[in-house]
């Protein structure tokens, strides 16, 4: 092959370095859509075709808001980067599956315009926008929000077949708050002694709750794969998850202080969504490793008080809505000191 | 006093190494140019001066002129021939600079001053200085520095432990690995200068282990000094740049704003040692190199080139582009500099020229931050590239300076690592440059 030197190359002339990583935007945000994948065939497995439509007009109707807000503000329409469809996921994720159709298509509306896209869009927000907009929808239709749950497949909404209307956190806190009554005390006590053989429905998923948050190794699997490719990091999920344990087994028992029951509190709710795929949103998360330690303790002790004392048997959505909004603080204080310093 | 586990430092990328393609070949010999274009100013300090006129007959080696102060070094002819011009030419670092153009009479005659000493190593401290210093010595790792002032700490900076720089961490480039294998003994013989120079008793020669071969056949040399030692590292990007290695080295960690003779220890890269040599022992000046031509071309070779020698003719030696390239970067591609013409020259401290084709070098564009603090978690230095770029980008020069932008060592491990492929050290360049500027006032 003759090779030429002629002087009029078009050469680039820009700033060192000259070659980049990877990684792009686009790529974290589809792996994460690809990892929330297990989760959501789980869904559809336990709560049937309803959580898949439930999804999909989540994920059309945040791309198509930001299309258009976009289109109104007059900016460079990036909707090929993921991110809304990873919003539209995650805030399907956090309903129940009996609710209307028009609670996701509301939630995902607000999610992108008003907590994304009001903020400046992707980079921009203070907070979560899935978790804003459920926050929004439990605020505004807190009936549909919190009862319009379905049992699983061959398994009941507790986790237990002794009851049947309720989700486990649900079942444990209105049970801790039965025992100080003294005609439901003894079936109260009964209640939490047999929410221990409920592990397994909770790990595999058997349980009621939001589409994406019930399955804990479906949701481990989808971890697993972001951690593989370091588009998340353990510092986070780790301090969150561990202080919740720790938080619950000292003070969320029956029978005084350490005696709570830590791993059902793990495995229950939405702690391990949100420990892994909300917490670990890099946005409105710290940038510093001290800081997301501090991050996800916070969330921790936040998650702990709102299970144990706060009005609503979940607590997750609030506290990390809460610490993203010591983001900047922890940003700003947690300087590091260079090399040599 | 050296490391023994775990020799290497927090943070770093690494990015693909791409030098299986040169790592095997010996340098070789570039015929001569037609012209060579010699910069006054191949170094960081004051420019040098002229001491030639046009029409005046020179031999390799004859100095063209004279340094511009205490820290600056003069240059040398390259190629025998006359003086054709002195006017600014094309600066690989891009601004015009003063030039000295040498036409070739074909003869190659070597200056009378250059002559072999074999009794060189009885010289005094200061003769050798003097021979270095008139030498036009810079630092051939790419930085440039006097040498004579690099091996002269003022009073009162004790130095302990001398330290040769074999790392060669940059993608592609190879030049250091081939001296090392093919200029052993130039390379151990310009260390014992530089040893006797410093007054110490250790010198440590730090090599990444991914030149096993030079490992071997540096400690092969070595081995007859026991003042010296061969130490490998591990391979990361950017294990060369000098707090990193010395810290790599021997633990110790240089103070920010400070320069490694706070801790006793003094760099220097393998070919400016070779170079050291040969200006004591020859008293022979810089006056070629050995450059990496790696990328996009048909050959991809390994050099020795005299300085000045116009990089268009590297190319047409290597057998020209594979096809048309997007980028062609003196330097490394981490750090290096972006060329817009071939009449570019080499410098002193040219160690590659790397081309590059899109697929190879990103063109796309920048993404807003995601705050994911990537670029926090590998840099070398330990302070926060995405808030100093942010504010560099707001013009919040006093808040850059807060947090610590002086001590970037503009190495780019925070650009390469970004996934919005946001220009950060680009940015802190330019905050760098303001902060001095508002000291400077």
């Amino acid at each position: 092959m003759e090779g030429k030197t002629t002087a009029e190359e078009i050469l680039l002339i820009s700033s060192a370095p000259h070659i980049k990583s990877k990684d792009t935007t686009q790529k974290i945000m589809f792996g994460v859509v690809i990892s929330l994948i297990p989760a959501l065939i789980g869904s559809i497995y336990f709560f049937g075709i309803r959580a898949l439509w439930l999804t999909v007009l989540s994920i059309i109707t945040a791309v198509f808001t930001e299309w258009l807000i976009q289109k109104l503000r007059k900016v460079e329409i990036t909707i090929s980067d993921g991110s809304a469809i990873v919003t539209g996921i995650l805030l399907a994720f956090n309903l129940p599956a009996g609710v209307p159709w028009w609670i996701p298509v509301i939630g995902s509306f607000f999610s992108i315009a008003i907590a994304k896209q009001t903020f400046g869009g992707l980079g921009f927000n203070p907070m979560n926008p899935a978790l804003l907009g459920r926050a929004f929808l439990l605020a505004s239709w807190p009936v549909h929000m919190t009862t319009d749950w379905t049992a699983p497949l061959y398994g009941t909404k507790s986790g237990i077949t002794t009851i049947t209307t309720a989700t486990p956190l649900a079942v444990l806190k209105d049970a801790l708050k039965n025992l100080s009554i003294e005609d439901k005390a003894v079936e109260a006590s009964q209640t939490i002694i047999t929410l221990k053989s409920s592990y397994a429905n909770l790990f595999w998923g058997r349980v009621g709750g939001c589409i994406g948050e019930t399955s804990v190794i479906l949701l481990l699997i989808g971890a697993g794969y972001l951690l593989y490719k370091r588009y998340i990091n353990l510092r986070i999920p780790l301090s969150y998850i561990a202080t919740v344990a720790l938080f619950t087994w000292i003070f969320g028992g029956p029978k005084g202080y350490f005696t709570g029951d830590p791993l059902f509190h793990v495995l229950a709710g939405g702690l391990i969504l949100g420990a892994f795929f909300m917490a670990t949103d890099m946005i409105t998360t710290p940038c510093t490793p001290k800081g997301q330690w501090i991050f996800g303790f916070g969330c921790g002790v936040f998650t702990g008080i709102i299970r144990l004392v706060g009005g609503y048997p979940e607590g997750v959505s609030y506290s990390i809505l809460l610490m993203n909004l010591m983001t900047p603080l922890l940003d700003r204080h947690l300087k590091n000191k260079p090399f040599g310093g | 006093m050296i490391k023994l586990f775990n020799r290497g430092f927090k943070g770093g990328v690494h990015p693909p190494e791409n030098k299986i393609f040169t790592e095997s070949k010996p340098i070789e010999v570039i015929p001569l140019p037609e012209k060579v274009i010699i910069p006054l100013q191949q170094h960081l300090g004051k420019p040098s001066n002229v001491i030639v006129n046009k029409g005046d007959k020179v031999k390799v080696g004859d100095p063209i002129s004279e340094a511009g102060g205490y820290v600056s070094v003069p240059c040398h002819a390259s190629i025998s021939g006359t003086v054709t011009s002195i006017q600014p030419h094309i600066h690989p670092l891009g601004e015009k600079i003063t030039a000295v153009s040498i036409e070739n009479n074909g003869e190659d005659h070597l200056s009378d001053n250059i002559s072999f000493n074999p009794d060189y190593m009885n010289y005094s401290v200061d003769e050798m200085k003097n021979l270095i210093h008139d030498a036009g010595l810079a630092g051939m790792g790419g930085a440039t520095f006097p040498t004579h002032v690099k091996l002269s700490p003022p009073e009162g900076k004790k130095i302990d432990i001398a330290i040769l720089n074999g790392a060669e961490c940059e993608p592609y480039l190879t030049s250091d690995h081939r001296l090392m294998l093919e200029k052993t003994e130039e390379i151990i013989e310009g260390f014992r200068i530089i040893i006797k120079i410093l007054g110490v008793k250790l010198g440590i020669i730090g090599i990444e282990n991914n030149k096993s071969d030079a490992i071997s056949k540096m400690k092969e040399v070595a081995i007859k000094y026991p003042e010296m030692s061969v130490v490998s590292l591990n391979v990361k990007y950017p294990q060369g740049a000098e707090k990193q290695l010395i810290y790599a080295l021997t633990e110790r960690k240089v103070p920010a704003g400070k320069l490694p003779m706070e801790v006793g220890c003094i760099v220097q890269n393998v070919g400016t040692a070779k170079a050291i040599y040969d200006a004591v022992a020859y008293k022979k000046p810089l006056i070629e190199r050995v450059v990496t031509v790696a990328g996009n071309i048909i050959h991809q070779k390994n050099l020795l080139v005299r300085i000045g020698t116009p990089i268009k003719n590297l190319i047409d030696y290597c057998g020209g582009f594979t096809n048309s390239p997007d980028k062609i970067i003196m330097g490394g591609p981490m750090m290096g500099v972006a060329q817009h013409s071939l009449n570019t020259p080499v410098i002193k401290g040219t160690s590659g020229i790397i081309i590059l084709k899109s697929d190879k070098t990103y063109l796309g564009k920048t993404t807003p931050c995601l705050n994911c603090g990537k670029c926090i978690e590998i840099c070398p230095m330990n302070i926060m590239p995405n808030i100093i770029a942010s504010f560099a980008q707001k013009e919040r020069f006093n808040d850059a300076e807060e947090f610590n932008a002086l001590d970037c060592i503009e190495c780019g491990s925070c650009s390469y690592i970004c996934p919005a492929k946001i220009n950060l050290v680009q940015n802190i360049k330019f905050a760098k440059f303001k902060i001095s500027q508002k000291t400077n006032q």
